[in-house]
């Protein structure tokens, strides 16, 4: 007997609960349902492409990138100051990524209580005299949501990043006289390309298909791509129209990872020009 | 300049605790809503372990996370001894195939085997709910104990054999105690991910609720102060867990340090 054999349960277990619930997938996109009989359709998937859908597409695209921008923005100084800290900044790091241990919905949750109308913020303002505002249900408060829970995602990757760049690299071009800005632009940046581009998998894509964040701190204003396909599946009970869209999202999410793994293949060997 | 790095910490540390501290203190209040400071109270708590719903699920949360993490590490080592046998062909394919659900969007491999389960007409409940769990456990087994396995040679189980061992003796006694940290690290990993998710069970379930879903249908319906108080507990949880593991890692490094010093 070979150890071939030890793979072949979940050789099944594979094909059974990976693959032919994808192809499921496939298949409930392409058919519709009429009188009974269930036959090859495109109505679902042209449903994608009605103005609602695609205005909801739309909404979810420019509130993940706005969301993985401000991300970025937050994250890189955090890491950075942390990676070239000469005090131990392994147990400092626990600080920042400890949060994320901590169950999601409970962290949205967490910001009901803020910004409802009788939350914190409101109290505040009211004490100014002036009337309690609209905050919760708002994109801004689904933005506000996402990063809060997205951070430390793109934190931990950066620094991860940062702290593998060889420090003779900076003694190198202070050698050859480059100044703070230079070392900055072109061995920081460039080196700590792999972390920002595992950060940007890491945000982007978990914050384009939340739903329950929408759901939470949006309520019914702030439709989403992923409370889209929650409402056909949960709501609707229309596993077709429910599908057409989960199969176009799965397509989208392979072309920006294989755009991704290609961005990083070509940043590994460029790197070994350098 | 120092200062200034400080600052701009403490900002963003600031920024991920203050919800969670502003939680902890909102389940002593006293008034329901949190409009205002009325007084200590511990009936939140009280009314926390009362609550049926939330023990229930708190019951299934942890059940599942004990059989998922099992039986994915079970049949994750396995297939990885397997997969690391195969042909390069075959083996990218399987692992390519196993990629896909760690990352595939939570909801697409939700909302797939939720189709499986109304396709083939099983009822949607526990059992469901622990397939697929352990369905999303798998992979992450095999990638934290595949990397062990290409680091040992197949000289010693094959040696062995040679020597009169029959292969599940072999198994035991040569290639399990080289890969045990990776199956180690895959289990913590597949009960964690259990323990965690929502997305996932949430499709894969219609009656039967785990804390998250229970906690998101709670939410849904507005502030609720026995939410907080679960939320301050598991926190401390967290924390007490992590300074526990990081005490106990940094006690090895001490220990080791010592025998280095010593010798």
């Amino acid at each position: 007997m070979t150890r071939k054999y030890f793979a072949y349960p979940y050789l099944a277990w594979m094909v059974l609960f990976i693959v032919v619930p994808l192809l499921l997938v496939v298949y409930y996109a392409f058919t519709a349902e009429a009188a009974g009989t269930i036959s090859f359709s495109l109505q679902n998937i042209a449903g994608f492409f009605s103005t609602t859908t695609l205005n909801v597409f739309a909404k979810s695209i420019w509130l993940a990138v706005l969301c993985t921008v401000i991300c970025l923005l937050l994250a890189y100084p955090v890491a950075y100051i942390l990676a070239s800290s000469k005090i131990n900044s392994r147990t400092l790091m626990v600080w920042f990524v400890l949060p994320m241990w901590m169950n999601f919905l409970l962290r949205t949750y967490a910001w009901l209580i803020i910004l409802d109308s009788n939350g914190i913020i409101n109290q505040v303002i009211n004490l100014f005299g002036l009337p309690s505002a609209q905050l919760l249900y708002t994109n801004e408060a689904v933005l506000l949501g996402m990063i809060y829970n997205f951070l430390p995602f793109m934190i931990l990757p950066i620094y991860t990043a940062l702290t593998k760049i060889p420090r003779n690299l900076y003694e190198a071009a202070e050698d050859l006289g480059a100044n703070s800005t230079t070392k900055f632009f072109k061995i920081t940046v460039p080196l700590s390309m792999p972390g920002i581009i595992s950060g940007f998998t890491m945000v982007f894509i978990p914050s384009i298909t939340t739903f329950s964040i929408s759901r939470l701190l949006g309520g019914a204003q702030t439709m989403l791509f992923g409370d889209l396909i929650e409402n056909q599946f949960m709501f609707m009970q229309d596993w077709h129209a429910g599908s057409a869209i989960s199969f176009v999202m799965m397509i989208l999410m392979l072309i920006s990872l294989y755009i991704m793994t290609r961005y990083e293949k070509a940043g590994e060997s460029s790197g070994g020009l350098w | 300049m120092k200062s200034l790095k400080r600052i701009y910490l403490l900002i963003i540390i600031l920024f991920l605790y203050a919800p969670i501290f502003i939680l902890m203190i909102a389940s002593f209040n006293n008034s329901k809503y949190i409009g205002g400071w009325s007084g200590f109270t511990l009936d939140w708590y009280v009314q926390l372990f009362k609550d049926r719903e939330i023990m229930s699920s708190l019951y299934v949360t942890l059940s599942m996370a004990l059989i998922a993490a099992i039986v994915a590490t079970i049949l994750g080592t396995l297939a990885a001894i397997g997969i690391n046998t195969f042909s390069k062909g075959p083996k990218a394919l399987m692992l390519n195939i196993s990629y896909i659900p760690v990352v595939n969007a939570d909801i697409v491999t939700g909302v797939s085997l939720m189709l499986l389960f109304i396709f083939t007409r099983i009822p949607r409940g526990y059992f469901t709910m622990l397939l697929a769990h352990i369905t999303f456990c798998i992979p992450y087994v095999i990638f934290a104990v595949l990397p062990r396995l290409q680091m040992t040679s197949s000289q010693y189980y094959e040696a062995a054999l040679d020597l009169g061992a029959k292969p599940s003796y072999a198994i035991r006694k040569v290639i399990l105690p080289d890969i045990m940290p990776g199956i180690i690290n895959g289990a913590l990993l597949a009960f964690t991910l259990s323990l965690d998710d929502f997305v996932v069970s949430f499709f894969t379930t219609s009656n039967v609720n785990n804390l998250s879903t229970t906690i998101y249908a709670m939410a849904r319906r507005g502030i609720n102060p026995k939410i907080n108080a679960l939320s301050t507990l598991m926190f401390i949880a967290v924390v007490l867990l992590l300074l526990l593991i990081n005490n106990r890692t940094t006690k090895q490094e001490k220990a080791l340090r010592k025998e280095i010093s010593k010798s």
